[in-house]
């Protein structure tokens, strides 16, 4: 049986011990991830934490739910599948940017427009931690990297904008530091019908020296104070593409919620409407066949 | 009727050969006639030649056969195209004389010229209704039971109203009217149909799939569309439903296997149906799976390859991709099908053998499978063993990856507290913990494959037919099944001493049996349709013997002509 009294947060950490360099964002994620679990009261045998490849997406192992460590930028889709199979289970995705954005970009946009409903955290560091020093889509342009000796030509995406445009019912960013809101974030996402998407700024003391703590402090700006609305997507939306990460304020907080149908929700529909039936007459069926 | 006839039916793609050729066949089944259809058609969507065949029998039918008796060609190309394969003894049923084709005599060829076009065209004014009059022709000039076909033919347009009902109806007698009172008939062909069986149904290779699948308890389908495997998903998004089972279109062939691996980490049974270039894709996670021992089952349907190649025509060019596609060294099973029975009762054993040993299992059916519709037993359920996979229930230390005699350890689903472990990707000790020592890595990949080691026991894993003492003995896979075994019939008939050899599980290669059935021949012959003898080259490197080699590889399966001939050559 589940213990049924409320979880602390270390409750929900397991014995393996991480194995990020001193400083590094990702402490921060994963203290306020078991923060928000234990203020949910999440199951750990009900919670399932999916990761892809690199520094942050070894989170799962230090933390006592299920869980699963799998290929470079495919935690989406199989997270994906988990849900869909089995929607009472809470499904929460986490991983880098390179994992999430480059390698996996393909599947960010199916996976808000179909609203599936998965928490995705994107621990993002703008550079390649795990491979050591390589530019990430969000590199700032002319970053230099070990692949970018002579500085970065591509021109960074944009996090929030992109879950925006692809759909994604909740958009939120945080900071890695800042773990009130950090937890807050988290809690709400997986309390959210949909497709929940948060970009958690979390530095990379050893690789990259240019998006440090220090850089990022002076700049964030809580998003409440000038965004109250936020079933306004244009105003997000303007918001995202103004206050990047090299403009003078950085907002973090919620851009963006909507309810909408999660795909859950319509699959759980259409075996309704089938009179979906876990003890189906299977000689009818064969029975189309029939000459 | 001589022992069965063969009906091809050649026209313009998008023109109603294929649902003309499907009706009849349909009829011929519920005549209580054997059927066994075969379907080439273009890659494009209107235009292009599209040729369907289909072989009727009082008796049991081997294979799609060497070619056809009758050849009905409804367009110019059909005929060009087909001209050259008429022999003495053929029947040439075309569209004339107003249709365009102007067939030169060939000697023992009887001919008969039905005016479809200027029927439909002038008589019917529904120039869309030319296939219906070559297929009333067809039926009365052969005697197939025009009832039938009429019933079918109702229930095919009755969604589209009763206007478009009886100009189909009205087209299909007008061309029984025009043999009645034109045509005498000089050949030998006429069908005699038999007392219908009950218990019989018609479906093709991919429906099959899906049916099978169903019936194994599959929970979860997710695929990205691509011939031939399309209807696999087709069959399933329209019937798994009723089962309280989920089916997505995912963004593409990664997104799919990894909807099917999260459904199994969640424990579902889980499949994803594909083709040669999709299955490509799936190499990263196929591993990944077998890896972190999720049971899973793809299906791929073979098709021509490598890159776009042959999208429409059948190859068995993806066993090396199967077998031993992927980095690393990590355990799958693959398994062929040959007939429709096959598709079905082989996916029915992926299922049981992916959940037993948690490994991915890879269906090998091809393009020409999956279109052929063939008449089959109705499968008996309750003669059906279905396999779970081992769950761990308990609540003390749970070890996922545990290192077992068998090489199998109990999987817990999440929902169990007590059971959580992360599933993964990386090396890892037998509580799933990140591990690359050298003795660790060594100890699970030999856990890892120690599942499969006695698979061949395990699972009945080929046929043999022989008594153990032949001249030659043929090992074949996949389709070229059907035409080895019609090939084998035909050359004991005529005195010669062959026995064969049919796995169905082709990858871990069937050692035991091969080397068995070795030798109790002279020598050993493998016919395939690829270039490379990719089977050969397996058997050669996994039993250790140099068979002869016969490959085609020219998008059509083997005739048992071919398969004969060859078998005369070296014997
Ligand atoms: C298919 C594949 N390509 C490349 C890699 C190598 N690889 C591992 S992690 C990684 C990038 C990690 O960056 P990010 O996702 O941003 O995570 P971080 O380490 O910064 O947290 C790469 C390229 C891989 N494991 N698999
Ligand atoms: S390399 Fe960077 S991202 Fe990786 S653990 Fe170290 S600090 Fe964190």
């Amino acid at each position: 049986m589940e213990v049924t009294q409320q979880l602390k947060p270390k409750d929900y950490r397991s014995d393996i011990p991480p194995v990020w360099c001193a400083g590094c964002g990702d402490y921060g994620v994963l203290a306020s991830l078991t923060t928000a679990f234990s203020a949910n009261h999440a199951s750990t045998a009900n919670t399932v934490l999916v990761s892809g490849i690199g520094c942050s997406s070894r989170l799962p192992y230090f933390v006592t739910t299920f869980g699963m460590h799998t290929c470079h930028g495919r935690a989406v889709p199989i997270a994906t599948g988990i849900k869909l199979a089995r929607p009472e289970l809470k499904v929460i995705v986490v991983g880098g940017d390179g994992d999430n954005f480059s390698i996996g970009g393909g599947h960010l946009p199916h996976v808000a427009r179909k609203n599936i409903d998965i928490t995705l955290i994107v621990m993002d560091n703008s550079i390649y931690g795990l491979t050591k020093n390589q530019v990430s889509p969000t590199s700032r342009a002319g970053m230099v990297t070990s692949t970018t000796p002579h500085g970065s030509p591509d021109v960074p995406l944009n996090p929030i904008a992109y879950a925006l445009v692809y759909g994604a019912t909740f958009v939120a960013q945080s900071f890695s530091s800042n773990a009130r809101l950090t937890a807050d974030l988290i809690g709400q996402a997986m309390n959210h019908k949909g497709f929940a998407f948060i970009n958690v700024i979390s530095p990379c003391p050893t690789f990259n020296k240019v998006d440090t703590f220090e850089y990022y402090k002076p700049l964030l700006r809580n998003i409440d104070e000038i965004h109250a609305d936020k079933g306004d997507k244009v105003k997000a939306l303007s918001l995202a593409m103004t206050m990047g990460r090299e403009s003078a304020t950085v907002p973090i907080g919620l851009f963006y919620q909507e309810k909408r149908p999660s795909y859950v929700e319509l699959l759980s529909g259409i075996k309704t409407r089938n009179k979906g039936t876990n003890n189906p007459d299977l000689e009818k069926i064969i029975d189309v066949f029939k000459l | 009727m001589g022992k069965d006839i063969i009906i091809r039916v050649g026209g313009e793609g998008g023109e109603g050969v294929i649902s003309a050729g499907d009706m009849l066949a349909k009829a011929s089944a519920r005549a209580g006639l054997e059927v066994l259809t075969f379907k080439t058609f273009p890659a494009e969507i209107k235009g292009g030649y599209a040729m369907y065949q289909f072989r009727v029998s009082a008796e049991e039918i081997l294979s799609h056969g060497d070619t056809f008796n009758i050849v009905v060609v409804l367009n110019a190309e059909a005929y060009e195209i087909n001209k050259g394969l008429l022999k003495p003894g053929n029947v040439l049923v075309y569209d004339g004389p107003d249709g365009g084709i102007d067939p030169k005599p060939v000697e023992g060829v009887v001919q008969y010229a039905i005016p479809m076009t200027k029927i439909s065209k002038v008589d019917l004014a529904s120039p869309i209704s030319k296939n219906m009059v070559a297929l009333g022709a067809v039926v009365q000039l052969f005697s197939f039971p025009m009832d039938s076909l009429v019933e079918l033919v109702r229930n095919k347009f009755r969604k589209k109203g009763e206007e478009i009902v009886n100009i189909n109806l009205k087209a299909l007698e007008a061309g029984a009217e025009y043999v009645r009172s034109n045509i005498k008939k000089t050949d030998k062909f006429t069908v005699h149909p038999k007392k219908p069986e009950g218990d019989a149904i018609l479906l093709s290779g991919n429906e099959a799939i899906g049916l099978g699948a169903l019936v194994a308890g599959c929970e979860f389908f997710s695929c990205y569309p691509i011939t031939p495997a399309t209807e696999i998903a087709i069959w399933l998004a329209k019937h798994l439903p009723k089962t309280n089972g989920v089916v997505v279109q995912a963004e593409d062939e990664i997104a799919s296997l990894g909807h099917v691996i999260g459904a199994s980490y969640a424990g579902a049974k889980a499949m994803t149906g594909t083709s040669g270039p999709g299955l490509d894709l799936m190499t990263e996670l196929l591993g990944f799976a077998s890896m972190a021992e999720l049971p899973l089952v793809i299906a791929d349907v073979q098709r021509g390859g490598p890159s776009t190649g042959l999208p429409t025509k059948s190859e068995q060019s993806d066993l090396f991709l199967a077998a031993r596609g992927g980095h690393g060294d990590f355990p799958r099973i693959v398994l062929a099908t040959a007939t429709i029975e096959d598709c079905f009762y082989l996916t029915v054993d992926a299922f049981n053998l992916a959940e037993k040993y948690q490994m991915p299992v890879i269906i090998l059916s091809d393009g020409s499978l999956a279109f052929r519709t063939e008449k089959i037993k109705r499968p008996d359920l309750a003669k059906l063993n279905i396999i779970n996979r081992e769950v761990y229930s308990g609540n003390g230390e749970f070890k996922r990856y545990e290192v077992t005699d068998s090489g199998i350890s109990a999987v817990s689903l999440p929902g169990h507290p007590g059971g959580q472990y992360i599933a993964t990707g990386l090396e890892h000790s037998e509580t799933a913990a990140p591990k690359y020592s050298p003795d660790y890595h060594a100890m699970m990949t030999e856990k890892r494959f120690r599942k499969i080691e006695n698979i061949e026991d395990e699972y009945a894993a080929s046929e043999y037919d022989g008594n153990g003492d032949e001249d030659i003995g043929i090992i074949s896979w996949g389709l070229t099944q059907c035409s080895v075994r019609e090939a084998v019939k035909r050359c004991r008939d005529k005195g010669l001493k062959v026995s064969a050899l049919y796995p169905k599980l082709v990858f871990p290669v069937p050692v035991k049996a091969i080397r068995k059935f070795a030798s109790s021949v002279k020598k050993v012959l493998m016919p395939e349709v690829n270039y490379q003898g990719q089977f050969a080259e397996l058997v050669r490197a996994h039993a250790g013997i140099n068979p002869i080699r016969y490959d085609i590889y020219g998008g059509l399966p083997f005739t048992p002509e071919q398969i004969e001939a060859k078998i005369k050559e070296v014997i």
